[in-house]
């Protein structure tokens, strides 16, 4: 990309992101007014154990449980923070890190509770930033004293914060009044447990992340895609970094309590990860990623109340996983299942197409005499079986490329398709032509070239080969290239075979 | 909070274990350096092909394969576990391979969402089902090395050998030594250049799937002591720490056994210091190795940088590790 291209798109990008994040803000001032009403007393969740599943969605979808509102909440807040932080780690090909820092700030989330007494989200937010940031700064710091690779730097971190964690927190839990605190559910979450407090915390975070992004969409955005340019525009590399890793920590942290440690690296890549798949442009995939993780958040939250007890986190990322799938086939542009079905529905075009320039060459060499061309001929002609002729020619009909006969052995052009035909056999003969007369090619050796390259020349190409060749009438063996003149429409006494037949 | 660091005794730490139960802590100490150790051995060859993660990603992986195994077999039985796991590993390597090849995404996102799903699978696997799977939340993530003298003993000709998880872990612990040995050069050779080894007539794919189907049944065995997680520390420090000592790779090998017996052992004695996880005491003691050996190593140690001239730090860095 050039400059200029590279500001229009990032000024596009911030405009769409600020149009959505309005949007976002007035939502969500909605959804909070749905947790702070005031509302009547139930269960927690965990409480209810004699309920049959049907009355568990019932329930869930009345939202009349408070817990259930700050947990649908608290995971619909993540969903976002996460997958709008997320994008920027999967273009920067640093998932990983996602994941090395989820499991890193283990021990921070002991310390902030080790120093607090309680579970406070304050506190442990303020730990497990610290840890997190000391975290990221080791590996780079591995990386730059030591010829270990960034891999294994990720990894030793990751395992060895996370065993000081372990350590904390089996510690933690042997002290007197360690074992109520409610500080394994850190492990793999129980968005149940969530409390106003948090949620109050977790939307802080998302909006102070947002506005962040915004602020910085410019610099967070050439960084990402080419920072030796942000080096060179004098962008504060290190600074912008490091505030990324910040923000990746608040939101890992916030998380923890809904995800779960061991899984909150997941709502960080695999939305980001879908939507990397469906668009091709950041501002696209940050709305989506968004999205994505918000609609990953919901059905955790929805299946692990359906079941009781369940911990959110797992059911969190099966959401998400379900989505990814879903990109990774069905994507319009990048899916699997897409990609291979453009190309049978490519490859049955240019059989196709073969087929109508055999059509043309039968009716050429009787000088365009004759209704239609019958099967037989188009058989001897290609060398093929009359069944493989006439399966083509039944897709074909099915396609309205040609109109077949009564009998089922005649096959007549459509005034469309005769045209069609025209400009393949003319692609054909010009790219022969070009190559004989141009790049000094043998003519017994264009035709493999020009049989492939028929399919794809455009109307531009043409033109310009046309110019370059001066208009020529004849190809290198002597036929008659058709003109636009003769395409329009052959003289009525010469196409006489057009339309005729069934469809 | 009070007490959260018990007071050091030096009796109580070091001598008293061996006095009260000398055979039980004997059983946990050859554990831990039988898992260290195999574990140990393949990271090395992990680090060096910069697949680390890939051996994070089998280790979290694995646990579904172990909880589907155990529900249609309905037995722990080693053998079992370890083919469900090597099934889960395989599968994990070719979901990777299928994201990266198929996608424009990235190997590191690849593998970020592949493990994170298949081991989303198995904790909701091993949660609904809480009452058949002998498998807990807690074995997944702390492991249960202290049991390990617990289990019944493996009896061979009448002779009682060794409990039953050191007993399995001893041959695979084996199995590991001697692939290694006898894969040494394969190994060695595809790790340093894929071309060459191609040339050579190994196909680095089977290599590749190869390794990671052992690496998988190493985890898997190595999983009831350690837990999924604090299994990519064993796969990753010694061979880290190794890797810093010395640039010839038989020795970073041996210095792997090593880092694995001292570790072991000193993570013994902190986790009785510190009444906490045995598992992750023994990661901490591995990290304290390797945060010596980053400041202390005679080639690059952080503590000697001051003293050093630019010019002749440039001319040291080395590349990688030359084969023999």
């Amino acid at each position: 990309m050039d400059g200029s291209k590279r500001l229009r798109f990032a000024v596009d990008q911030t405009l769409g992101v600020r149009r959505f994040m309005g949007w976002l803000n007035g939502r969500f001032i909605v959804m909070l007014f749905c947790v702070w009403a005031p509302c009547v007393h139930a269960d927690r969740i965990g409480d209810i154990v004699e309920t049959t599943i049907f009355e568990q969605a019932l329930r869930f979808f009345t939202f009349s449980d408070p817990s259930l509102r700050y947990a649908l909440v608290g995971a619909i807040l993540l969903g976002i923070s996460c997958g709008v932080l997320g994008s920027f780690i999967v273009v920067r090909k640093m998932a990983l890190m996602g994941d090395t820092l989820s499991h890193a700030v283990l021990p921070g989330v002991a310390a902030g509770f080790l120093w607090s007494e309680t579970k406070d989200p304050v506190a442990i937010l303020v730990g497990a930033t610290v840890v997190g940031l000391l975290a990221t700064v080791l590996v780079s710091l591995i990386r730059q004293t030591t010829k270990i690779k960034e891999d294994a730097a990720l990894g030793l971190v990751l395992a060895s914060f996370f065993g000081v964690g372990i350590c904390m927190l089996t510690r933690i839990q042997k002290l007197p009044n360690g074992n109520q605190s409610g500080i394994d559910k850190f492990m793999f979450g129980q968005a149940a447990a969530l409390t106003q407090q948090d949620v109050t915390l977790m939307f802080a975070t998302t909006v102070l992340t947002i506005i962040l992004i915004v602020l910085f969409y410019k610099g967070l955005l050439a960084m990402s895609f080419d920072p030796a340019f942000a080096v060179s525009i004098g962008l504060p590399v290190k600074a912008i970094h490091y505030m990324l890793m910040a923000l990746l920590a608040f939101a890992i942290v916030v998380s923890l309590q809904a995800v779960g440690v061991v899984l909150v690296s997941a709502m960080l890549i695999t939305p980001a990860a879908s939507a990397y798949l469906l668009t091709d442009r950041m501002k696209h995939m940050l709305v989506l990623s968004a999205i994505f993780g918000m609609l990953a958040g919901a059905i955790g939250a929805f299946l692990s109340f359906l079941g009781n007890n369940l911990p959110t986190g797992p059911f969190m990322v099966i959401g998400a996983s379900v989505v990814f799938v879903l990109a990774y086939f069905f994507a319009p542009k990048h899916g699997v299942l897409t990609r291979w079905y453009r190309h049978l529905r490519r490859r049955q075009r240019v059989r196709m197409e073969n087929m109508l320039k055999a059509m043309h060459r039968v009716m050429e060499d009787r000088d365009f005499h004759g209704e239609g061309v019958s099967v037989k001929e188009l058989a001897t002609l290609r060398r093929e079986t009359l069944e493989d002729i006439t399966r083509t020619v039944q897709e074909m009909v099915r396609n309205k490329y040609v109109t077949l006969g009564e009998a089922g052995n005649m096959v007549y052009f459509t005034p469309e398709s005769f045209n069609h035909a025209c400009r393949i056999v003319r692609n054909h003969r010009l790219w022969e032509l070009y190559l004989t007369n141009e790049v000094d090619y043998q003519a017994d050796h264009v035709h493999e070239d020009a049989e492939k390259i028929e399919h794809v020349l455009g109307e531009e190409i043409v033109r310009k080969l046309e110019r370059a060749l001066d208009y020529p009438k004849t190809d290198p063996h002597g036929k008659k290239i058709p003109e636009v003149r003769d395409m329009s429409g052959l003289p009525q006494e010469i196409a006489t075979g057009y339309g005729k037949g069934r469809n | 909070m009070d007490g959260f660091v018990p007071a050091f005794d030096f009796h109580r730490v070091f001598v008293e274990p061996w006095l009260s139960d000398p055979a039980g802590y004997a059983w946990i100490a050859v554990m831990a350096v039988l898992v260290t150790t195999s574990c140990g051995l393949l990271g090395c060859y992990l680090i060096l092909r910069r697949m680390s993660l890939v051996g994070d990603a089998i280790s979290h992986s694995i646990l579904p394969g172990m909880a589907v195994a155990f529900l249609l077999s309905n037995s722990r039985d080693p053998f079992v576990m370890s083919v469900g796991a090597g099934v889960a590993g395989l599968l994990t390597t070719w979901i990777i391979e299928n994201i990266h090849g198929r996608t424009r995404l990235k190997q590191d996102a690849a593998i970020g969402i592949t493990f994170s799903s298949l081991f989303a699978i198995g904790v909701i696997l091993i949660t609904m089902y809480a009452g058949k799977v002998d498998l807990d939340q807690e074995c997944v993530l702390y492991g249960e090395i202290i049991w390990v003298p617990e289990f019944a003993y493996v009896e061979l000709a009448g002779i009682e050998i060794a409990p039953q998880p050191v007993f399995v872990m001893g041959v695979v612990t084996l199995i590991t030594v001697v692939l290694v040995v006898l894969f040494y050069k394969v190994l060695l050779v595809s790790s340093f250049d894929a071309g060459l080894a191609g040339s050579l007539g190994y196909n680095p794919r089977v290599v590749h799937y190869l390794m990671m189907s052992v690496l998988a049944v190493v985890v898997v065995s190595a999983f009831e002591s350690v837990g999924a997680i604090l299994v990519i520390a064993m796969l990753i420090l010694p061979g880290a720490t190794a890797y810093l000592l010395t640039d010839r790779f038989p020795i970073m090998l041996s210095y792997t056994v090593v880092h694995a017996l001292i570790s072991s052992l000193l993570g013994l004695h902190l986790g009785i210091w510190w009444d906490c996880s045995m598992a992750g005491a023994m990661v901490v003691a591995g990290m304290i190795l390797f945060l010596l050996a980053w400041v202390f190593n005679p080639a690059q140690g952080l503590a000697w940088r001051p003293f050093r001239h630019k010019a002749a730090e440039a001319i040291e860095l080395p590349g990688a590790v030359l084969p023999e």
